[in-house]
Parts: structure tokens; sequence; C-alpha cells
């Protein structure tokens, strides 16, 4: 019997379809970013404010309320870091930074980019504030926030920062 | 922000976009497939697998020893779909079917075309429809249809 | 070997959709109701073992999320299966075993709902012969059941019993989604759907969740007024592939009842975990029960089935009948895979 010379591999593309519906607290954060306003919730269990509301807060492992709460769109940046290579699919252009921001009055941070224009002035306590879209471009996203730009404030000392903001939190718990 | 704030939800798609290597047993039963052949897999016990493994199930034993197997079966299980789902890709209904290819000692599944639910049965005999240009793959089997039936594509 | 006991249980309701509710959401009220019933806190958990499945909601690291429920910081000893989370329960297990824990706590969340569950479980098949030609979970367990209807194991009126018992037991079970009287012949007048199959004897498809707290002997002793010991468990795998397997009976299920020296004359309870009704009768047949042994009190998976949890269920479901002094031994099966392919057998005895 002769043998035909084995395939060596096969495509074998796999596609599934879901349906995502948003928790009762992702819905509202994003009904309220489509609005310009930015939502943030204070856990039960130990008095920080997260952001966005996550439904549970992963440190005490309880529900979070269901009273949210608005947050100003100016924040501080704890850490970042400059991408120099492109990301796929992505309409950024390196190099960038992205940064981890905490929003005034959250204890938990995002991440966001920070203007290009602005690269070499970044450091961990820099104060910046939200570069919003036009209005009429703005959707159910984060991206509404095109990117986060300085302020004139003075830097901030971070560890000072997230000491004030455990008292803060130790009140409210 | 109000009570009334419409669920957002949306519909989304994940792929996997996967390859596989085949190995030198499934590829060649493969590449066997291209040519319109069933090669199965002997095993210690004189038994033949069709699909042809690399390892007998029962003993672990490396299988090498091929066999060429005839082009029509035998129907050993089957259900009967009334409603095909969008992913079994057939129109009409259809029945899945435990086949047993001639020469093999263990059934494998595919389809089968029937007209009707009551035209299946153990023991039916079936042969397959292959598509236009097999490429090597299981998917070159269209579906099995009753034997009796002229070969169409 | 280590004593290990069941402590406790919790599980939320069986629903057809949860809807927008997260799995960490619907996990939270049911790890605290399964911690206050042993009145334990988060912290003082030794290990948690979950089971999930990022497939079935198309979730990417749900069981990582998961863990949020848990409080678990700074950190936690934690581990997951991608299994039914009586194969997280297994994990647990030998972690006693090992010496390194007195108290775990163990997990399975589902939801079924966002996906098409069918389509979803033939990514468990080979993915070369098989998986490629998309058959669903509906109709290969209905070949199962043509086959072993045509070998005379049983009639589709045996399999109509099931599930008339299954809804007729559920009846007490809050958490069940399918339950009340339902008469055996008019069961059979309803039309197939994946012949021989008809709808109901196929699970529902279920979004939820269930926690399980097991301990060392010592602690069990102190958190729970009658601990269900678990004597025996041990579970068995066939192979992957359909053609080579007889699926008319269930050879791992009797190969694990073997190895636990299992007397089916002698449970006063089998949680059997059957997604299919033909199947609860191959697992009977299988493991040899008599009319000693009342099957599925909690109405089963055919009642409510949360994928990656019904399993565990099994553990929970069996338990709670020692606990309410209903039964003193009792079977908790699990099962995952095509056609039952792979099986776990556990003995759990109130004394």
């Amino acid at each position: 019997m002769k043998l035909p010379e084995p395939r060596e591999a096969v495509d074998r593309p796999i596609y599934l379809r879901y349906r995502y519906r948003a928790s009762e607290q992702a819905n509202r954060f994003l009904h309220a970013i489509k609005k310009g306003k930015i939502l943030g919730v204070r856990s039960v269990g130990t008095g920080k404010v997260l952001v966005p509301p996550p439904g549970v807060c992963a440190e005490s492992g309880t529900l979070t309320p269901q009273d949210l709460i608005e947050l100003p769109d100016r924040g501080t940046v704890l850490s970042f870091t400059i991408v120099h290579l492109p990301i796929p699919n992505s309409r950024l252009k390196p190099p960038f930074v992205v940064a981890n921001i905490l929003l005034d009055g959250a204890d938990q941070a995002f991440s966001h980019i920070i203007s290009e224009a602005e690269l070499k002035r970044v450091v961990i306590g820099t104060r910046v504030r939200a570069h919003w879209k036009p209005e009429a471009e703005w959707d159910y996203g984060l991206e509404n926030i095109e990117y986060f730009v300085l302020t004139d404030e003075p830097a901030v000392d971070i560890e000072q920062h997230r000491a004030l903001r455990l008292e803060e939190a130790a009140r409210h718990a | 922000m109000t009570a009334t704030e419409q669920r957002l939800e949306a519909e989304f798609e994940l792929g996997f976009t996967y390859s596989r290597s085949l190995g030198p047993v499934i590829g060649t039963c493969f590449a066997a497939f291209a040519q319109k052949r069933f090669l199965g897999m002997r095993r210690s016990d004189g038994s033949v697998l069709f699909p042809p493994l690399e390892y007998d199930p029962d003993t672990a034993e490396a299988l090498s020893e091929w066999v060429e197997l005839g082009s029509s079966g035998v129907v050993e299980g089957f259900c009967w779909v009334k409603q095909p789902r969008e992913k079994h890709g057939e129109l009409a209904p259809f029945a899945w079917a435990l086949i047993k290819l001639d020469g093999a000692d263990t059934p494998f599944l595919h389809k089968l075309r029937v007209g009707e639910e009551q035209s299946v049965h153990v023991g039916l005999r079936v042969k397959p429809v292959w598509v236009a240009e097999p490429l090597g793959d299981i998917t070159d089997i269209a579906a099995f249809v009753p034997a009796a039936e002229e070969l169409t594509s | 070997m280590r004593d290990v006991a069941v402590v406790s249980y919790a599980q939320s309701p069986a629903q057809r959709d949860a809807g927008g509710t997260t799995d960490v959401e619907m996990l939270v009220p049911v790890i605290d109701r399964a911690l206050a019933d042993a009145q334990l806190t988060r912290k003082e958990i030794d290990f948690i073992c979950s089971g999930s499945c990022d497939y079935l909601a198309g979730g990417a690291f749900s069981f990582v999320m998961a863990v949020d429920a848990l409080g678990a910081t700074p950190s936690a000893q934690e581990s997951h299966v991608e299994m039914d989370a009586a194969w997280a329960l297994y994990e647990a297990w030998l972690k006693f075993q090992c010496g390194e824990i007195d108290v775990a706590l163990i997990y399975g969340f589902g939801k079924s709902a966002p996906g098409d569950l069918p389509d979803v479980l033939s990514l468990q098949l080979d993915p070369y012969y098989t998986q490629p030609l998309w058959p669903d979970s509906i109709s290969l367990a209905a070949i199962q059941a043509q086959m072993a209807l045509a070998k005379g194991c049983f009639t589709e009126r045996d399999m109509a019993e099931v599930v008339a018992a299954s809804r007729r037991n559920a009846i007490h079970n809050p958490a069940a989604q399918l339950k009340g009287e339902f008469d055996v012949s008019d069961l059979l007048k309803e039309e197939t759907f994946v012949s021989p199959l008809r709808k109901h004897d196929c699970c529902p498809i279920t979004d939820g969740c269930s926690v399980l707290i097991l301990a060392s002997a010592e602690k069990a002793r102190a958190l729970c007024e009658r601990p269900v010991w678990l004597r025996g468990i041990n579970h068995r795998m066939e192979s992957h592939f359909l053609g080579t397997r007889d699926l008319t009976t269930s050879t791992s299920t009797m190969k694990a009842a073997e190895t636990l020296k299992l007397d089916g004359d002698k449970l006063d309870v089998a949680e059997l975990y059957a997604p299919f009704s033909h199947q609860q009768l191959i697992l009977q047949q299988s493991l040899k029960l008599t009319d000693n042994t009342r099957v599925n009190p909690s109405g089963g998976a055919l009642a409510g089935h949360v994928l990656m949890a019904a399993g565990l269920d099994r553990f929970g479901a069996a338990a709670r009948e020692i606990w309410s002094g209903r039964a003193d031994r009792a079977l908790a099966h699990a099962t995952s895979g095509p056609c039952l392919q792979q099986n776990m057998l556990a003995i759990l005895e109130g004394a």
C-alpha cells in the first residue's frame, strides 16, 4: 500500500458569538461617561473609593453599594512608562506615556495616556487633568478622554498623598 | 443618572485563529482524504482503528501498521437533528451517525444526510459524499448518504 | 489518610439568565452564606480552589476576577481548574492529604446564558477529527441514548420517569430551576427534540454558582454539629475518542466504584450528575444501585444545571441529606466531558 505524504498542518479557526450585558454599576458608569462624568464608589469594607465602580471590592470581598460618587477629572500620576513600540491596531504613535492616574478623591488608579507633547515632563506625582474629545464624539467609554495633560500645579509627594488617603478611608470603613 | 437608564448590551465574536500541526499519523490520514481514501490503524489485538490514532487507547502502545479501508460503511448509532444549528452547516434535518467503515472495528462520527428520520437505522449502509476539491481534512467529507443513493456533491 | 469533612455548602438560585450580574457579584452573597453557616471569616480560609470555564461567557480570565469575591488581599493560597468544581474539591482534598491546610473553600460558577452552550461544549472534542464538524453536546448525548435504547438497557418511559422524579424532588429545593408534578404519559407525548431525546430529557441552561467548605477533622468538629466525612474519593476518565468507548455503560464509573469498594446496595442517597435523563439510568446501572437508595433528592442536574458547579452541587446536596438526618451514607458523583467521559465518585458519611 502506498501511503500519501502526511499533511503537516491545518487551519482550525474557531469563532463563537456572545451577548454581553453591562452589570448594574458598569452600566451606570458608562451612561455617566457618555455625559462627561466619571463615577466611582466607596467600598463599605475598606472605605476606599474605587473607579470605575467594580461591583465587588477585591480587598474586602464585599459588594460595592449602589450610591455612586462623582469624581473630578483631575488627578496625580502614580507611575508611568514610555512606550516606544507601536501597539497593533492602536491609533497611538510612539513614543507616548501610559500612566496610572489616581483621580482626586479616589484610592484606585486607572491607566490612561498622557499627551505626547509632555513626554519629558512627566514624573511620579505629576498633576494631570483630562483632555476630553469634542462632546459630539462622546460614547460609552473612557476613550471620551482623549488623553491627560499636565496642570500648572506642583508635583505631589505620592507617599504623603497615600497616607492621607488611607486615613480618610479608615474614617469611612 | 436615572433608574430607567437603558441596560447596555453588545454582541461580540471571539475568534481563535488556531492552526494545528497534525503529526505523521493524523497527517497521513488527512492526506489520504485528499485522495478520497480511508486509512485505518491496526492495533496489536488485530483490530483496526478508524480514524487512526498514534497510540492504542487501551494499551498506550505506539501504532504504525496502516490498513486500507473500504469506501463505505454501516451506521452503529445515530440521532436525528430536526433543527440544524448554524454551526452544523446543514440546511435540512439530518442525522449524526457513528459510522463503522468496512475493514474498521471502531465507528467514527460524521453527518448523515437522509430525507427522513424513519430512513435511518442501525446497520444502514452509507457512503461518503466528497467535496469537489478535497484538501486533506475531515471536512473533505461533506456528509455520508445511504449507499443506495447516487453520489452527488 | 487525613480525615476531611464537608462543613458548609451554599448555592445561588438556578436561573436561566442572570442578566448583567457578574460572576463575582453572584459569588459574594453565596460565599457570605457558606461562611456564616460555619461561623468563619474570609481570613480563616487556608486555601481556595475554583472551577469555571472562560468559554461559557466569553470573558478572558474570569476565574482571576472571581477571586475578588474572597477579598484575597494581601494574598491568598489559591488554585483553579478548568473543570467542574468537583475537581477543584478533589485538588483541595489532595492539599489536605499533603498536610498543608485545615480549611478550604471550593467554589464553582458559570454563566452560560451569554453564549451558545451546546456549540461551546463541542470545544471539548478532539480538534482534528471531531470538533471541526461542530457536533453539539445534545446531539452526542442523543446518540448515546439511541444506542442504549436499542440495546434494551432501558426504555423511553424509564427516561421520562427520571424526569418526572427529578422535577417532583425539586419541589423541595428552593434553588431549583425546573420543578413540579409531571405525568410520565404526558411527558412521553411531547415531540422529540434531537431524537430520541425530548427537551425535558436535557438539563436546562443555567446561570449560577455554589460554594462548599471542607475542613480537617479537628476543625470540622469545632465548626459543624454533624460534619459530613469524605470517606473515599476517586475519579477516572475514558478515551476522548467516542468510537473506542462503549457509550451504553459507564466504564469509568464502574472502575471508580471498584476502587472505592463501593456497595451500591448500602447507600441511603446517591446524588448523580446526569445532564441527560438516560445518563442517570446508565449511572444507576453502572453503580448497581437498588431501591434502597434514593436518587437525586435535590432534583439533580435536570432541575438546574450550573455548568462548572453542578458536580460540586452533588456533594452539597448529598451533604444536606446527611445534615438533615435523612441519610447516614451518601454517594456524590460528578461528570465532565461528552457522554459521561469522566466520572468522579465520593462516599460521604455522617459518622
